[in-house]
């Protein structure tokens, strides 16, 4: 009788599958699009390729915030303050203390998760929109710390050298490369994140916490790990912001502005899936390019549409575009093939 | 020397604010058993399912499993050490397809990995008769089918205590003994059961003893049809008239 069973098991095991058509595609369209905005910088002018760096912040704000709230459940307002700590990061580790710039990157996002450990003990104390408004007092107060410290500016700021050796132009470009790369590697970690074990632990807590936690789900454990890869990433954003503005302000990496436009790429493009995130950064991306002009008429104007989709398009528009059934851009989920099925459909 | 039971509550309580559902409740259940527990609407089943598993704390008392006090255990760390919980509202992961519902279970309360896991969780579709939905979200499922997915997550988490809260309402009169069947093959394969059910024929069918509960209070416990005949049972949870002699079945039958 065992013997039946673990022989049905076997074979049943050869019929899981994690690729779909059109998460094969979706993957193999990404290798491509990486290798054609690599060789951007040949193709199109420097004002183009420095808004481009704009994009890959926000392309990796929106995945890892996504990360916290979409998969999490946690509605942060604070990731800014993993922002700016990967700015300051950058600057003390490449200008105060002579790291290369380019290994700078990655240690500011290692400072931005640890320092993110003893937050996430005090933030995780509150729930909900007491959560949502503790981060942002938490960041408020990561602003007026940094503002006390002399040797980065205080409140004025500061300046970054360690990227003056190039000349303009390819600053611009090496600028550029450096994001792309991050961009890669932050959204790339995303999706393996979310197809391995533990992706599949987080998208159930994402669904149910309670049923999570039943099923063997360590919820609490899995909250703080994704707090502190998305202060990662956030961080990761701060050193390309300071890598590319040269210039590092407490106003600014500070601002509770990116938060904003984090929930609002989150929203707009579909939280809660890898693909939204990314669809709700490129969106808000050109709307930004196209309506820079209109000054704070166009910030109302993404606050009516951000409510617009809360209201009629929870899901996004990449839950309008997987509304008949879930489409995978990345190979991230299982699927059980129905030999019998097949056939009784005929 | 007698061996632990698998489970046991002593003086356990649990209060909504002033409302006290369950209070100095005690339960011993031995490994091997099948115990169905009835009682009207509100007595206090779902909550006591809810202590056991974990998902609701108790306000006082104290849990053990296998003799050790587990009542500061949270649920995880219970679903690892074998026990699983079917709710009576189902809480499927919605935007996870069927299979994947059940990996979660497999991977994390049973603790296995890749094709373990997928084994088991494909095996556990096969008992339920879900296999055809394997690839459907979740959230496509109709409620008696989120029932099956319900108590298909729970066997793929491999329990050692399965918990069950009213599965068999709704099902047509064939599907009754086909529920039944699992019920007894998952009991067979050595597992305890506690199961909660209004589909009292359903039960008896199965379970080695009863327990009625009402409000909090146990009614009546021991041996099924004994459980049945007492005449608080009858008056309380069946609405019959305790002088005239039982009919065959429950409140449904
Ligand atoms: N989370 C809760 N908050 C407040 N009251 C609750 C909660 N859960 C259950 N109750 C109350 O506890 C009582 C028992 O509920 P329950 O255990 O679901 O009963 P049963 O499963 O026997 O029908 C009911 O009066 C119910 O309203
Ligand atoms: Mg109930």
């Amino acid at each position: 009788m065992t013997d039946l069973l673990s022989r049905r098991s076997a074979s049943s095991t050869q019929r899981v599958s994690r690729w779909t058509p059109s998460s094969a595609v979706g993957t193999s369209a990404g290798a491509v699009l990486i290798v054609a905005l690599a060789a951007l910088p040949y193709l199109i002018n420097l004002a183009t390729i420095y808004a481009m760096i704009d994009l890959f912040v926000l392309l990796i704000l929106a995945s890892t915030w996504n990360l916290l709230a979409g998969f999490g459940g946690m509605v942060s307002v604070g990731q800014q303050a993993y922002i700016g700590l990967g700015a300051y990061s950058l600057v003390t580790l490449a200008d105060l203390l002579g790291v290369n710039v380019f290994l700078a990157i990655p240690i500011a996002a290692i400072v931005s998760a640890l320092v993110a450990i003893p937050v996430s003990y005090l933030a995780f104390r509150l729930v909900g929109g007491y959560f949502a408004v503790g981060t942002w007092v938490i960041a408020e107060v990561f602003r007026l710390v940094t503002i006390q410290i002399p040797q980065v500016g205080g409140g004025a700021g500061v300046s970054i050298s360690a990227m003056s050796g190039f000349p303009r132009d390819l600053r611009i470009a090496v600028g550029y490369w450096v994001a792309l790369v991050c961009v890669v590697v932050v959204v790339g970690s995303c999706v393996l994140l979310v197809r391995s074990r533990f992706g599949l632990a987080l998208t159930a807590l994402r669904d149910d916490p309670t049923a999570a936690a039943t099923s063997g789900v360590n919820v609490d454990a899995s909250k703080r790990l994704v707090y502190l890869i998305s202060a990662a990433g956030a961080g990761v954003a701060g050193t390309l912001i300071a890598i590319s503005t040269l210039r590092v302000q407490p106003s600014g990496v500070y601002d509770v502005q990116w938060s904003a436009f984090m929930i609002f790429m989150v929203v707009i493009g579909g939280v809660g899936t890898l693909e939204g995130p990314i669809i709700g950064a490129v969106i808000f991306w050109l709307l930004k390019q196209a309506l820079a002009e209109y000054g704070s008429a166009y910030l109302i104007g993404l606050g009516i549409l951000g409510v617009l989709f809360v209201l009629f398009a929870r899901r996004g528009i990449w839950g309008l575009v997987s509304r008949r059934g879930r489409v995978d851009l990345f190979p991230v989920g299982y699927r059980l093939r129905l030999p019998d099925q097949t056939r009784r459909k005929q | 020397m007698t061996p632990e039971p698998l489970v046991e509550t002593r003086s356990v309580g649990r209060s909504f604010g002033r409302l006290e559902v369950l209070s100095g409740f005690d339960l011993k259940v031995e490994a091997g058993e099948v115990l169905g527990i009835i009682g009207p609407n509100g007595a206090g089943k779902s909550t006591l399912l809810a202590v056991l598993g974990g998902a609701i704390p108790p306000t006082t008392g104290t849990i053990l499993l296998d003799g050790v006090d587990v009542t500061r255990r949270p649920s995880h760390w219970r679903a690892r050490h074998g026990i699983a919980t079917s709710y009576q509202v189902p809480r499927p992961f919605l935007g996870m397809s069927v299979l994947e519902n059940l990996l979660v279970a497999a991977t994390f309360a049973a603790g296995s990995r890749g094709h373990r896991a997928q084994a088991a969780a494909v095996d556990s579709l096969q008992r339920t008769n879900l296999e055809r939905f394997a690839n459907a979200e979740a959230s496509s499922l109709r409620l008696l089918d989120r029932k099956r997915l319900e108590v298909a997550r729970a066997l793929a988490s491999g329990p050692r205590l399965l918990l069950l809260d009213e599965i068999a309402g709704g099902l047509t009169e064939q599907e009754v003994p086909e529920l039944v069947e699992l019920v007894r093959s998952v009991a067979a394969s050595g597992v305890t059961v506690i199961w909660i059910e209004h589909v009292v024929h359903a039960l008896t069918a199965v379970a080695t003893r009863l327990l009625c509960l009402s409000y909090g209070r146990v009614l009546a416990e021991g041996e099924p049809a004994a459980v049945l005949a007492s005449p608080e049972v009858r008056r309380i949870y069946l609405g019959l008239d305790p002088e005239v002699a039982a009919p065959a079945g429950g409140p449904d039958a």
